[in-house]
């Protein structure tokens, strides 16, 4: 059977080029990075050379780069690390933080987190395409006020969110500013200089590297607090034996992804407009999302009375990978925040799919998926209750 | 996170369901569930001498959903009013060789769309 996967938004292919890097450091060059002779010597280069290649895509220093195991630790450094560390070496002694209501969960879960700590969270709104309005940034910043965190591009409908007039803001207010760029890095030429950006965190698995190594910026000067205390690695910041092979791939995941941006993001998007052409010419089809504003490899859909489950698994049994938005998976109502946040009415919401297409996705690939998805909408709406037409 | 994963039975009964459709001239008609929860079943039924003669159903829904329309329209088909009306979610999950524990609310809807058609065609005869 075919295969087709459009879900490089949950996870890519290690690039054959990183998987070739990595694999020394498993057997052969093994050492501990903390070692002191040569084994831990060759360890140590290699992940300090890694960390010049992460830094080279943010335009930051090497020495900002603190690596950790993904997206999720590095929002959780970020945010609890600003949060939890002595008021007096942050730049305000206020506890209020302010985020947006289309957060990845790990930003989402941590400031929810922290609101039980007795914080104060203020949780932007957006409008119909996802975007985060700067007067409301703007207005909701107080002298209270000491952390705003903000996705780059959202995960689910991959809306791009103004960082630039965001850092403007927060440093015309003199609080610092964070982003989760997992989704954006590699698809977005970022630079944390120009953009104002204190914080920002980067996983690996999405950009052609391992599963299970991130990094996170943190500019020179700004304190956190641990959250993993032991023997002092990454400035103290998060003990653990470095991740050697991990590193290395987030290294060379950065370095190939940006000399291939411009190239892989041009061609991605002329196929994921293509994709989107087409699938509009279904009957009562919507985008969702910004129709510009957006990661250029994201195409997110819903369809009028058919639900996403359903057809996800219709999609996945023509050998055709995506991901529902949301699924009944539970008693209670599971509707993505994210599509509730920009306004799809829940019963909309449950009928969408998201595609995201990569690197390695094929002109062929596409009109596969825009030849099998009419027929199968039609099929499930056939069934439906819902679709009288 | 959750674990969704259907047996062989389900996905033959979600990728090819049976007594998919509408009844144009029913005797009951029994609609449930609530699209804004995910999921909303019509049954269809055809009554002669107090027996399941004929029986359709519209799903929109999950494949849990799916699936157990598709069984319980299969389970009482030729079967009398009374006997159908005993049908419950457990003996629809059962059928179907289990269904993952967060989606066993969904197969309530088969069940009870079923218990709203008889009742309705019970309406309808004045009984
Ligand atoms: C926007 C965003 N933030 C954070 C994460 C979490 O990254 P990781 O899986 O590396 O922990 C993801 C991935 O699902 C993501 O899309
Ligand atoms: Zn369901």
């Amino acid at each position: 059977m075919k295969k087709v996967y459009l879900d490089y938004g949950a996870t890519t292919p290690v690039d054959k080029d990183v998987l070739n890097e990595i694999l020394p450091f498993f057997h052969e060059r093994f050492g501990n990075a903390s070692s002191i002779h040569s084994y831990g010597k060759e360890a140590f280069d290699a992940v300090e050379n890694a960390r010049e290649k992460v830094s080279d895509i943010i335009n930051c220093k090497a020495n900002e780069i603190v690596f950790t195991s993904g997206g999720t630790e590095s929002d959780n450094l970020a945010i609890k690390g600003v949060a939890y560390i002595n008021k007096d070496k942050r730049k305000t002694k206020g506890n209020h933080i302010i985020t947006s209501a289309i957060e990845h969960p790990a930003v989402l879960e941590t400031c929810r987190h922290l609101e039980k700590q007795g914080f104060n969270v203020k949780y932007l709104p957006v409008d119909k395409y996802g975007i985060v309005n700067t007067k409301d940034l703007e207005d909701a910043i107080s002298a209270n006020t000491f952390l705003v965190t903000i996705m780059y591009a959202n995960n689910e409908i991959g809306t791009v969110e103004p960082i630039e007039e965001l850092g403007k803001i927060t440093k015309e207010h003199n609080v610092l500013f964070h982003t989760d760029a997992v989704q954006a890095i590699t698809k977005i030429s970022i630079d944390v200089i120009k953009l104002n950006i204190d914080l920002l965190s980067v996983s690996a698995h999405k950009i052609y590297g391992p599963k299970g190594t991130g990094a996170l910026y943190v500019k020179n000067g700004i304190k956190l607090e641990p959250t993993a205390h032991g023997g002092g690695h990454e400035k103290g910041l998060r003990s653990s034996t470095l991740n050697t092979p991990g590193i290395v791939g987030i290294g060379k995941a950065c370095e190939i992804g940006k000399k291939r941006m411009k190239k892989d993001t041009f061609y991605m998007k002329i196929l994921r407009d293509k994709l989107i052409k087409n699938v509009l010419e279904i009957e009562e089809s919507y985008l969702n999302g910004h129709p510009e504003k957006r990661l250029a490899n994201n195409a997110h859909f819903r369809f009028t009375a058919v639900e996403g489950e359903s057809l996800n698994l219709m999609l996945d049994d023509k050998g055709i990978a995506a991901a529902t938005g949301s699924a009944c998976s539970s008693k209670k109502l599971q509707t993505s925040h994210v599509l509730l946040a920009i306004g799809v009415n829940p019963k909309e919401a449950h009928g969408s799919i998201r595609f995201t297409l990569g690197k390695y996705t094929s002109k062929e690939e596409i009109e596969y998926v825009s030849d099998a998805l009419p027929e199968i909408v039609k099929r499930l709406r056939k069934m439906s209750p819902l679709w009288n037409r | 996170m959750v674990e969704i994963d259907y047996n062989e039975k389900v996905k033959d009964h979600f990728f090819n369901p049976r007594n998919v459709g509408e009844i144009k001239d029913a005797d009951g008609v029994g609609t449930v569930g609530n699209p804004v929860c995910g999921d909303v079943m019509t049954i269809y039924i055809k009554v002669k001498n107090n027996i399941i003669i004929d029986i359709k159903f519209k799903t929109y829904g999950c494949a849990a959903a799916i699936a157990s329309s598709s069984i319980a329209t299969e389970m009482v088909k030729g079967k009398t009013l009374e006997e159908a009306e005993k049908l419950t979610r457990d003996d629809v999950a059962k059928e179907l060789g289990g269904l993952p524990a967060v989606k066993m609310h969904c197969s309530n809807l088969a069940s009870d769309a079923l218990r709203e058609a008889i009742k309705e065609y019970r309406k309808k005869q004045g009984k």
